[in-house]
């Protein structure tokens, strides 16, 4: 009973690994940038919800579109004041622009909040289980993170399928200059998807700090090694995909969990690894956006 | 060293013109030279400075080593690994590996190197199924990979770290040795770099940068350059990953030793100093190494700082210091272009 | 009557290589110029300077008496000028409709909106779902006209539109040129075939290494002049 649950437990965390590659996916499928600094987003979304409630008696629950909000304005910025700027320069500059930041925003976070954790709680939510009945039993907050999961990535479908502006999006990352000619301005859709993607990864960073009951600023590090290698696991180009990777890096970590509490990241890794080495396309993956 | 072709061109005066074709003037000569003797000065350093200053100088040149290496990879070759620390861990623990069975730390070096080389060549394989951002983050977890098989080995200190006890040589020759070792190591990747770039396979790789399917396209064996660059590269970062632990006496936390500062520090040293061109590197990691030695002491704002120059140098001055002075000037000490000049 | 669209002494080139040189050509409202000329001679680099995707080193464009020179090609397809273009772009992730649908970003009213050009091509409407990828090349083309069409242009601009396509199939396309213009849209044409440009064009114009050649109504030329004009002969003393 131990594996079942443990592989449960496995695809509740695979959501929140879901929900941070889904920006991710995004901001790369339309703009081709792979955002190194994605997972110190994650922690950014963290410390803001998590401060939110500390300094302003934000209620948890709300500390979520909070967060997400912020995080949206700052991804406008950084997109406007940055980003349009790298694009427009070397391929390579975007990367190294992304992995400055990724140094510049755990040091600034550790100087402001030192290295201890900032914690934001979910009081009982966070131990309350659900009896499935015959030894398995699943947390409900694991189930309402999978629950936001697969919401999300839903939103996310329909906006690219059925809208005007998802339409733009994925016709943007086919063509970038051919959808110019049809009145498009390509800043507005890279910073419609900049400001999608750090929403996202508020949301993500913000269900993380909760499940962990708090955060660090170097976490960062972690969790961008999981948010791309579900991308990867799952299939660049594919909404879908994403959870399925983020599904499989879960229970990849938490078998390996099982087997020894040193040994989750490194069977999440070989995994990805694996994954690479036998289908490079990944799960569901093709070469569009969704 | 700067071969001078020379032909005779009809102008359209009817005077024949000649074209010359060479590599860097007068003032690479002398630069070449310059360096030339200040190796030979580094070198007899031992013998006129005190051990403080001998050794302070292993970091600077470890630091070049890096980032001369990273350079190779990303400004020649176009491939930005933000996992070169899993070689330079490598490198460190390969030193106890060899030490292990009786070997000396110096020769030992030599062997991790050519060891760390032939492990980075399968590895390749795996590393470029991935291109771009996705091929820098699938470094960086080879190098989460190899550290977390590292420290299942209690032979090597699990955890903890592995201090290198086994120097039997007494200190002061112990830092001579070191330090020559570093020099050695540095001059070695310099001109290795230097060789590569001026050679044949120099222009395959800035074409390669330059425009990939093009390039394929003029049969140009572009991977096949690109395998023997990741390889040099993570030979040389294994190289300084040698040095480090020899000069430390060991590794004090597998973490640090493995851990994605070092590519911090080696995109901040190129980007600042220049991709692409032999010097900037070195000039970046001279800059580095200073604000090193002087700001360490307040806090994490300097690295801070240095990420925000390095993101507005590669916004705003693309070709970093260096870069931007030589391709004003036209001067470079380790000439790698082609100069077309044309006299009547 | 001053002309809708105009280009005004522009010079242009890639890089090192000029490609136009001080070219000045008007279309009035309502007409249909066919720009005739043999490969590379810089047809569709006059395209470019039109649709704002080349901004030329001299000179200027000018549309419906404002100078739109320093403007890209996104906000000119947003004031009406919508082009073609050449190899068709189709956005192949997406379905038929969704690329026509794509076009409308100009948000631009007029006549033409997805029912209006699938009835123009009633194949388009049957295979409304299929990705773009997998479309035949007459098919793709039919896409293109009619994403450019969405765009609710003034001007339409055509690149090459029968490059690679069965002569059945241009057939077709210059068919529906009419109805096209029907709405009084104009329309610049780009086009290597001499027959077919004379007789649908109302106005054109002979382009020769980057120069214009000649340039009058379809009317007064004759046909030795513009191929006389198209490969750089002489007129006089041809046999």
């Amino acid at each position: 009973m131990n594996w079942v649950n443990a592989i449960l437990q496995g695809v509740m965390l695979g959501g929140i690994f879901a929900i941070a590659a889904s920006g991710l996916s995004l901001v790369y499928g339309v703009m081709r940038i792979a955002n190194l600094a994605h997972g110190d987003l994650m922690v950014l979304g963290g410390y803001v919800a998590a401060m939110s409630a500390i300094s302003y008696g934000v209620p948890v629950v709300i500390t979520i579109p909070v967060s997400m909000v912020v995080l949206g304005v700052v991804g406008w910025l950084v997109q406007r004041m940055v980003l349009d700027r790298a694009l427009r320069l070397e391929e390579m500059t975007p990367i190294l622009v992304t992995f400055g930041l990724s140094v510049i925003i755990p040091n600034v976070l550790v100087e402001l909040f030192t290295n201890n954790s900032k914690p934001l709680s979910i009081g009982s939510l966070g131990t309350a289980s659900l009896d499935l009945g015959g030894g398995l039993t699943v947390g409900w907050f694991p189930l309402i993170t999978f629950v936001l999961a697969v919401v999300v990535l839903s939103a996310l479908h329909v906006f690219l399928r059925r809208t005007q502006s998802g339409r733009i999006l994925r016709a943007t990352s086919d063509d970038p200059s051919t959808v110019r000619l049809m009145g498009v301005d390509s800043r507005r859709v890279y910073a419609t998807a900049t400001v999608i993607a750090f929403a996202t990864v508020a949301l993500a960073g913000t269900l993380y700090t909760m499940k962990q009951g708090g955060i660090t600023p170097f976490e960062g590090r972690l969790t961008v090694l999981f948010a791309f290698e579900a991308v990867i696991i799952g299939g660049l180009g594919s909404v879908w995909g994403t959870l399925i990777g983020g599904i499989t890096l879960g229970v990849a970590q938490a078998v390996g969990a099982e087997i020894s509490p040193d040994l989750p990241l490194l069977v999440g890794h070989l995994v990805f690894l694996t994954v690479l080495a036998v289908r490079p396309q990944g799960i569901l993956g093709r070469s569009s956006l969704a | 060293m700067s071969a001078v072709q020379q032909q005779d061109v009809p102008g359209a005066t009817g005077a024949a013109t000649t074209i010359a074709v060479s590599r860097g003037g007068p003032g690479a000569r002398v630069g070449l030279g310059v360096a030339a003797l200040l190796v030979v000065l580094l070198a007899a350093l031992p013998y006129l400075m005190p051990p403080g200053t001998t050794s302070a100088l292993v970091k600077l040149f470890y630091l070049i080593t890096l980032a001369s290496m990273w350079n190779m990879l990303a400004g020649y070759a176009g491939m930005v690994s933000i996992g070169q620390q899993a070689y330079i861990g490598l490198g460190a623990y390969g030193v106890f590996v060899v030490n292990d069975t009786g070997m000396n730390v110096w020769s030992g070096t030599v062997v991790v190197t050519l060891a760390i080389a032939l492990i980075a060549w399968p590895v390749s394989y795996l590393a470029f199924r991935l291109r771009g951002g996705y091929f820098a983050v699938g470094t960086w977890v080879l190098a989460e990979v190899a550290r977390l098989i590292v420290i299942r080995f209690d032979s090597l200190g699990a955890g903890q770290g592995r201090s290198l006890d086994s120097i039997t040589e007494d200190p002061l020759l112990r830092r001579a040795y070191t330090y020559w070792l570093a020099l050695a190591v540095m001059v070695v990747a310099v001109l290795t770099v230097y060789g590569v770039l001026r050679s044949r396979f120099g222009l395959d790789m800035q074409a390669t940068r330059d425009e990939e399917v093009a390039a394929q396209s003029l049969g140009v064996q572009v991977t096949r350059a690109k395998r023997l660059v990741f390889i040099l590269t993570a030979a040389g970062c294994a190289a300084a990953g040698a040095v480090i632990c020899i000069s430390s006496l060991g590794v004090a936390d597998p973490d640090a030793i493995f851990g994605v500062q070092y590519s911090a520090f080696m995109i901040f040293m190129v980007v600042i100093g220049g991709i692409g061109t032999v010097e900037g590197p070195v000039v970046g990691a001279l800059l580095y190494f200073i604000l090193d030695e002087y700001l360490s002491q307040s806090g994490v704002w300097y690295l801070v700082v240095l990420g925000v120059a390095a993101i507005v140098i590669a916004l705003y001055l693309p070709r970093g210091l260096w870069g931007t002075f030589a391709h004003r000037t036209g001067f470079a000490v380790f000439a790698i272009r082609h100069r077309v000049t044309a006299r009547s | 009557m001053s002309a809708l669209l105009e280009v005004r002494s522009v010079t242009a080139g890639y890089g090192d290589f000029q490609a136009l040189f001080d070219v000045s050509l008007e279309v009035e409202e309502g007409e249909l110029l066919a720009l005739v000329g043999a490969n590379g001679a810089g047809k569709s680099t006059i395209l470019r300077t039109m649709t704002g995707t080349l901004s030329p080193m001299t000179g200027s464009v000018w549309f419906d008496g404002e100078d739109v020179t320093s403007l890209g090609d996104d906000a000119r397809a947003r004031r009406g000028i919508s082009l073609v273009p050449e190899g068709r772009r189709m956005f192949p992730s997406l379905t038929i409709e969704e690329n026509l649908r794509v076009g409308a970003a100009t948000r631009r009213t007029g006549p033409w909106d997805l029912d209006a050009v699938f009835d123009m091509i009633p194949l388009l409407r049957d295979r409304r779902r299929r990705p773009a990828a997998t479309l035949s090349g007459g098919e793709q083309q039919a896409v293109a006209i009619g994403r450019a069409l969405m765009g609710n242009p003034r001007v339409l601009l055509m690149d090459e539109v029968s490059l690679g396509l069965a002569p059945v199939v241009v057939e077709q396309i210059y068919e529906s040129l009419p109805s096209i213009r029907a709405g009084g849209i104009t329309v610049v044409l780009v086009e290597q075939d001499l027959s077919r440009s004379f007789a649908v064009a109302d106005e054109m114009a002979c382009i020769l290494e980057g120069r214009v050649a000649l340039r009058g109504p379809v009317k007064s030329l004759t046909r030795d002049e513009v191929t006389a004009a198209y490969f750089g002969t002489s007129t006089e003393g041809a046999s």
